[in-house]
This record gives C-alpha cells, structure tokens and sequence, in this order.
C-alpha cells in the first residue's frame, strides 16, 4: 500500500496581514498549462471555469494558460477555440473585454504527449512567462487527456526537469479516472510519485468540489444535534444513491470500458461514503480531512469472490420509456459492442468494522436510465422499541430517516411521526424540510472553478490522496474481476424504472431502497 | 421563465391584516403547487421617501439573485393620514418537474408622519422571525434609522451619498457601535484591497509589505470616502499610525507612522472617472519598487517598476460589479461579517482633516 509521501516541512512563512477578511485568498502568479487542450472536458469543463473566475476577478495577478494537444495549430486559432467554447458553455454570456483580457494570455503546443520537443518547447514557453514577470511564476500542469497518457506525460515532464522549478511551485493536476483497476492506479501512483512529491499532486474527483459534499462536513461537525446519534447505536443503515435518467448517449466507447461501478461507485460514491462516515477531523486541513477517510476506507473489508455476489448486484438497461418517451436499452445505443456485459447499474452492501459503524450496512447504488435524476444519502434511525399507543388508524409509521439531497434540490429533509388531526390518536410520517436553495442568496461555484483555484493554491483538501486511491480500489477491484469473469448475475432492468429487482436481494431484513 | 405574482392590497389597513395576508397568499401559492416554496434567508428592510420609491423599486431590481427573501418597503409621505399597503409574492414562473419554486416577498406600506412613533410596531410584524433583518434608508432619515435599529441586525449605508464626507465617517463610527454595518463605500473598494493583496502575497513580496513608504489613491470626486477606507484598511492591517490629512487643492495629503518608516498619502480626485468608487493606486517601496493599477475595460490594468528603473505593464481580469452589483453585494454582505471593516474605519476617522 502506498503512504503519503512529502516533502520536508517548509518554513513557515510570515503570514500576509491583508488576506484577514477577504472571501478570495489570493493565488499566487500561476502558468496553467492544459494537457488536452482541445478535449470535451477541456472544451465544456476547463475553459468555461477559467473565463468564469477571470470574470470574477478571481485569477491570479499573472496568469497564462497553455493549450497542449496533437493537431498542428497556431496561437491565435486555439484563442479562437477558447473563445468560442467558452460562448458555448460558460454558466454566464461572457463580457468581451474580460474575455479578450484572458485570451490574450493563452498560448498554444502542439505535439504528441510522447515527444520530448513538445516540453522543451514549453519549457521556453514558460520561463519567457517568468522573464516578463520579472518574478517566480507558478507552473500547473492539468491532465485532461486519455488516462493512458497520465504516465507518459508526468515522466515526460520528469525527463524535460519540469516537475521541479527554482523558487515556485510546480503542480499537476490529475483527472479521473486515475487506473481502471487496483494494479494500474498503483503502477500510476508509482510512476507519478517517482517524479513528483505527493504534496504536487492533485487527483480530482470532481464531487469533491460540489458544495453540497463539503456541505456534509458542516452538517456534521457544526451541528450538534446530529452527531450523538450518528452511530450503531441509533442508525440502522444507510443508502447513498447517484440515479441519472439519461443514458449513455455517446460515451459508448468511454462507459463500455468503465461500467457503473469504475464509473461512479469506485470513486465519487465512496466519497460521500467517507463524508458519511469518518470521525471528526482535528482540523480542516487537507492531511487530516484525508485521514480520517482513509480510516473509513481501511475499515471497509476486502470483498472475497465467495461474498461478491451475496454483496453486490449488477444490471443492465432494456429498451423502455424515460421523459415520455420511447428509448433504447443498452445494447441497442450506438457503439455498445453487441452481447457486452459492462454493468449500467451497481449496486453494494458494504460493512464499516470499526466502533462506531460495526454492523450498520452502507447500500450504495448507481445507475443509468432509472426513473429520474436524484443523488442523496438516507440514514434511517433504528425504530423506537414501543409505540405506546394503538397504530389503528394510522398511516406507515415508519422509522425517521434524514435525507440529504445532493442533486436536484440540494438540501436536508428529516422524516418524523406526527399525530393526524382529529379525536384519534393516529400517526403518520410528516417531513421536515430544508432547502438550501431557500436560504442563501449566493450560488454554488462550478466544482472545476473551485478545484482549478484550490490546486492553484496548493491546497490539497478536495483531491484524492494516493493512499485513499488505492482504498477504494481495494475494495472495488475484486468486483470488478468476478464481473468481468462470468455474465451469471447480470439482470435486465427496463429503462425508466427503478433498476434490477434483483438488488433487493441485498437488503437486511425490514431494509429498502428509497423509491428513486 | 416567467414570472408569476400573487397580489394582495388593501387601503386604510394594520399590520395585523398585512401579516394575514401574506400568510394567506403563501398558503395560496402553496396550494396552487407544492413545489412552491418561500425563500428564507434575510428580512430588508427600506424606509424611503415615497416620491424617490419608484427609484429605489429599479435599484432593488437590479440587484440580481442577490434578493433579499422578504422585502419591507416603508414609504414615507409626511402628509399622508392612511396606512396603505401592498403585499407580492413572486415566483420566477414555475417550477420544472423535480425542482422547487422560490418565492419571494414585497410588503409596501405608505405611512406618514403620523405613523412614525408607532414604527416599529408596524414594522415588526412584518418581518420573518429568526431571519437577520438588514436596514437601509436611502434618503438620510437618521432618526428613523435609529429607531429601526432595535429591530435590525444589520444597516446597510452608502457613505458615499452623505451631502459631507466627514460626517459620513464619523457617522459609519457611530453606527458600528449600534449595529454590524455595510458601506457600499468599502464594498466598493473591495476588488482593489484583493489585488493589492495578491500583489503581496506571493512570499518574496511579502516582507515589502513592511517597506511600503508611498500610497497614492485616485478616486471619483465624489468616492473621498471609499479612498479614505483604502488608506484606513492598509493604515490598519500594516500597523500605520496614520495623522489627519491635509486638504491641498483637489487632494488631501498627509503621513502615517509604519514600525521602519513614515508613509507618505495622496489622495487624489479624478474628475475624468465616470463611476463613482476608485480609478487607480499606486504604491511605492523604500527599496524604489512601484505598483500601480488602474481601472481599464474588463479589469486593471497593472504596472510596476523596480528599483533599477525596469517597467512592466500588464492586465488583470475581472468584471466590473456596476452600481446594481454593489447594492446586491451589499445585501450578501449583510449575511457575512468582515472583521477589518471597523479597525479601517477607525483609521479613516484618524485621518479627517
């Protein structure tokens, strides 16, 4: 297993008295340099989130941008593609003289992410930055390509020295899906690690950049009513649920490979997992947040293949009808090799063995095509040992369960009984609602506007650390082999519905999936 | 997506009915569809001349998502006998399968002179409970504001607006002790303290910090206040002693005493700036490094020159909020508590002439 790896502690620095107060820390000058520049995350993800905190002023004081990708181009033809994406997927109409003040900072390299001429020239690219600056200049480099360049283009940059720079600090920047399997992300982290220090590494996962994920740990460890119930002793199980309506639309040649569990279990769902789970930080700071969710992944046992199928249940979509509309099961969307067996639904039963969690089952669930788009957390409290009176008359009295919505409509609801009106004295579950939307006047950020900026600062609190990477592979690993071994288990689901029947099997006694 | 209102109004009316009403409306738009529901975030209220209301109506409107959930608008005739009022709750049109509707509150009350000791209980109903309540009145009123404050957490000011500067820094001083205060004068300064910020933050900056010996500040003519605060905010988080300037033709000049040297302050009007805040800085080392920035189309424009005489010029990013932007940030603001708001206060008033 890997371990946090960094370097020695620096010296503290004498602190800057004007950042007291003001929402934005500043981010020190920073070249940011895209490889895979002309990409669809690059295109729809990147480039908008840039132009947006350049509208927000949020950039830093110096800041260039380096477009890297194969096809021959020149400067001022990627500008044009910058802009236009940036028109296209910018969450605001972009104001033109912002606009024109960030594009006239961005530079373009073509060449192959093999060839050492493609670094050498950014090399020069890069320190001309610093020349004109007149001061050290940050260096970020972002890895949006195919994961099997992730490698290639680290070690090529170890090779050109520019995983190290005299006086600033040099980052990178990893996108997901960082391996497809224990033995890759291992090899990956190994191959990372030999050229950077952990501490220059951010392995995105997007969720973590979403509010309402850091909203958990608010939720958690600011409010005091929850936490002395947050354990075996008062909750019976838990549910986390990522359900999409859409298909696969054109990603067949990406999700065919992946599959719902390396798609969103294995990283996004095992996060909120975590959030679920883990004991209080002793501080908000990226090593010990990360801590603490390792423990939680440390504590969740190595499926054997003997328990994979009693603890894990797949599926596969079926032509059938979403948003009032006929649509095509799995196997009939464009690019599906025919007879494939990669899962769109996965569902898991996993144990946290540790004090707090022993025994209480974490059902996670992920699919494509069920009834509607929905991601939340249920916990379901033990139910009450006595009702004291007569539940004639009353209505499905039922345990109190605490949703947190993550999407659409972020926020906490808290299932309670209460007494209908009348002479009787008959009960019903009535739900108490907060709406996050309801109560602040500010927007969320985009999750990549925050993360570009975190990374850009150095601060590590929303990536993956290398350790927690390969815990989640740990346990995701051996599910994917057994699935990849034998088609028996795969179930048919028809589109639009609620998934496969079959993942009630997993369910504890008097357990059951929350309707989607 | 359009907008749907429920309306409610009613001449010669009370609190207590008001209050009915809007609880009726909301039990109305909730029947209508359940997926409606009331924002509950922040009671505003603004006490105005009724004559400038319609003004003030636009200003609020272009606030932006920056709506406060229940707005009380308290519009004053002096003459008039009636209490009139006019409740909306609006939706931005209706919610999409799976989503929520946000509704948000107006209450106008007309009032006159008549109603003005009995104020606060007309007002009091009428604001949310629990919720932070953020006064402003916009047309002076300071006695109003007085006597609103029992019932506010917050009270948002424009120091810019006050007919005489100097008072409206020793007034701000008087509110702070009463209320958390939000000047639209220091919001307007806030882009210019993050980059001068930034511009020290990167660690070889930032022990020059300490070496500063030159500040000047352009700013609108009619912006001395939101200079003053600049200057208060570096005087206050340096540990600069700074002395009353000096008024000298269109500028006022003065020192401020740092820990290794004297710092000398210019701050200067620019009559040429179309909007009101500040059009640019510059600020000068004891090793000869200068930095300036200046306003520009779509960010600032920045400059610095080193000690051997080398320029550099280059631009910054960044929007510009416009007046509707600042009076919405203002709002935000009034959630929030910026803890160098007061101490930069404090040393602007030990720099009035």
């Amino acid at each position: 297993m890997a371990v946090a790896v960094g370097r020695p502690t620096p010296q503290p620095e004498a602190e800057n008295p004007l950042t007291e107060g003001l929402e934005r820390i500043p981010v020190a000058p920073t070249t940011l340099v895209i490889f895979g520049a002309t990409g669809d995350l690059a295109r729809r993800k990147l480039l908008p989130a840039l132009y947006n905190l350049a509208h927000d002023g949020a950039l830093p004081e110096r800041f260039h941008l380096v477009g890297v990708a194969r096809k021959e181009k020149a400067h001022e033809d990627y500008r044009k593609e910058c802009e236009e994406a940036i028109r296209r997927f910018s969450r605001r109409p972009p104001d033109p003289d912002v606009l024109k003040i960030l594009l006239e900072n961005v530079k373009y390299v073509p060449g192959t992410f093999e060839d050492d001429s493609v670094y050498s020239e950014l090399s020069k690219l890069l320190d001309g930055f610093e020349e004109k600056a007149g001061e050290p200049v940050n260096r970020a480099f972002y890895l949006a390509t195919d994961p099997s360049f992730f490698g290639v283009i680290v070690e090529a940059l170890g090779r050109s020295g520019l995983a190290r720079h005299e006086r600033s600090e040099v980052r990178v920047i990893i996108e997901k899906p960082f391996g497809t399997t224990l033995e890759e992300a291992r090899e990956l982290n190994r191959r990372v690690l030999a050229i950077f220090d952990e501490t220059q590494v951010f392995r995105i996962d997007h969720y973590l950049g979403k509010e309402t994920v850091q909203n958990m740990m608010a939720f958690r460890f600011a409010n005091g009513m929850f936490e002395p119930l947050w354990n075996r002793n008062y909750i019976d199980y838990v549910q986390i649920t990522a359900a999409e309506d859409i298909g696969i639309g054109s990603r067949a040649g990406y999700y065919d490979g992946s599959g719902a569990l390396r798609d969103l279990i294995q990283n996004h769902m095992l996060q909120l997992l975590c959030h679920v789970a883990m004991e209080p930080p002793v501080s908000f700071t990226a090593e010990e947040v990360r801590n603490e969710k390792v423990k939680v992944l440390e504590a969740i046992p190595e499926p054997t293949p003997q328990e994979i199928p009693k603890i894990a249940d797949r599926g596969q979509y079926t032509r059938g009808h979403a948003g009032g509309e006929d649509v095509p099961g799995y196997l009939e969307e464009e690019g599906v090799p025919e007879g494939s067996i990669t899962e769109t639904y996965a569902a898991l039963r996993l144990e946290v063995d540790n004090w707090r969690w022993a025994g209480v089952p974490f059902y996670l669930r992920t699919g494509k095509r069920l009834a509607r788009k929905l991601t939340e957390i249920v916990v379901t409290l033990k139910p009450v040992p006595h009702l004291a009176f007569s539940q004639a008359g009353s209505l499905g009295v039922q345990p109190n369960q605490l949703v947190l919505t993550i999407q659409p409509n972020e926020g906490v609801s808290l299932s309670l009984v209460a007494k209908i009106p009348g002479t009787r004295m008959a009960i019903r579950p009535v739900i108490m609602e907060f709406l996050y939307g309801t109560a602040f006047l500010s927007q969320s950020p985009e999750a990549y506007e925050r993360l570009i900026t975190d990374a850009m600062r150095g601060d590590a609190t929303l990536f993956t650390r290398n350790d927690e990477i390969e815990a989640q592979w740990r346990i995701c690993d051996p599910i994917v082999k057994f699935w990849a071994s034998t088609k028996d288990g795969l179930a048919d689901y028809e589109a639009g519905s609620q998934g496969p029947k079959e993942a009630e099997l997993l369910l504890h006694e008097g357990h059951h999936w929350r309707a989607i | 997506m359009a907008r749907s209102d429920a309306v409610w109004s009613e001449q010669g009316t009370t609190p207590d009915a008001i209050e009915a009403a809007l609880r009726d409306l909301l039990i109305q738009r909730h029947a209508e569809n359940d997926k409606y529901v009331p924002a509950r975030v922040l009671n505003m209220i603004a006490f105005v001349d009724r004559e400038w209301s319609g003004e003030i109506a636009n200003r609020l409107r272009a606030v932006g998502r920056y709506t406060p959930s229940r707005l009380l608008v308290l519009a004053y005739e002096p003459r008039r006998e009636r209490l009139d009022a006019r409740v909306t709750i609006v939706s931005e049109g209706d919610p999409a399968p799976g989503e929520f509707g946000l509704l948000r509150e107006t209450v106008i009350v007309e009032l006159g002179h008549r109603h003005l000791d009995d104020l606060l209980t007309i007002a009091d109903p009428l604001v949310v409970t629990d919720l932070p309540t953020l006064l402003w009145s916009p047309h002076g009123h300071h006695d109003i504001v007085e006597m609103l404050l029992a019932l506010s957490q917050a009270v948002l000011v424009d120091s810019i607006d006050e007919p005489v500067w100097r008072d409206a820094i020793d007034r701000a001083c008087k509110l702070t002790k009463q209320a958390y205060l939000v000047d639209l004068a220091w919001l307007r300064s806030t882009p210019w303290r993050e980059r001068v910020a930034a511009s020290f933050h990167p660690p070889l900056r930032r022990p020059e910090l300490r070496a500063i010996e030159r500040l000047t500040i352009r700013h609108h003519p009619d912006s001395t206040v939101s200079a003053m605060l600049f200057a208060g905010w570096l005087a206050s988080r340096l540990g600069w002693t700074p002395s009353p300037l000096v008024p000298r033709g269109e500028a006022l000049l003065g020192k401020a005493h740092a820990s290794r040297q004297d710092v000398t302050l210019q701050l200067e009007a620019a009559p040429a700036l179309q909007v009101r805040g500040l059009e640019g800085l510059t600020l000068r080392t004891a090793s000869g490094r200068e930095l300036s920035l200046d306003r520009g189309p779509g960010g600032l424009q920045a400059s610095s020159r080193d000690a051997r005489g080398a320029e550099r010029r280059w631009r910054i990013p960044g929007a510009s909020r416009g007046e509707g932007g600042i009076l919405g940030e203002g709002i935000r603001q009034a959630l929030l508590r910026d803890p160098t708001y007061v101490p930069a206060l404090d040393a602007a008033q030990a720099m009035l002439p």
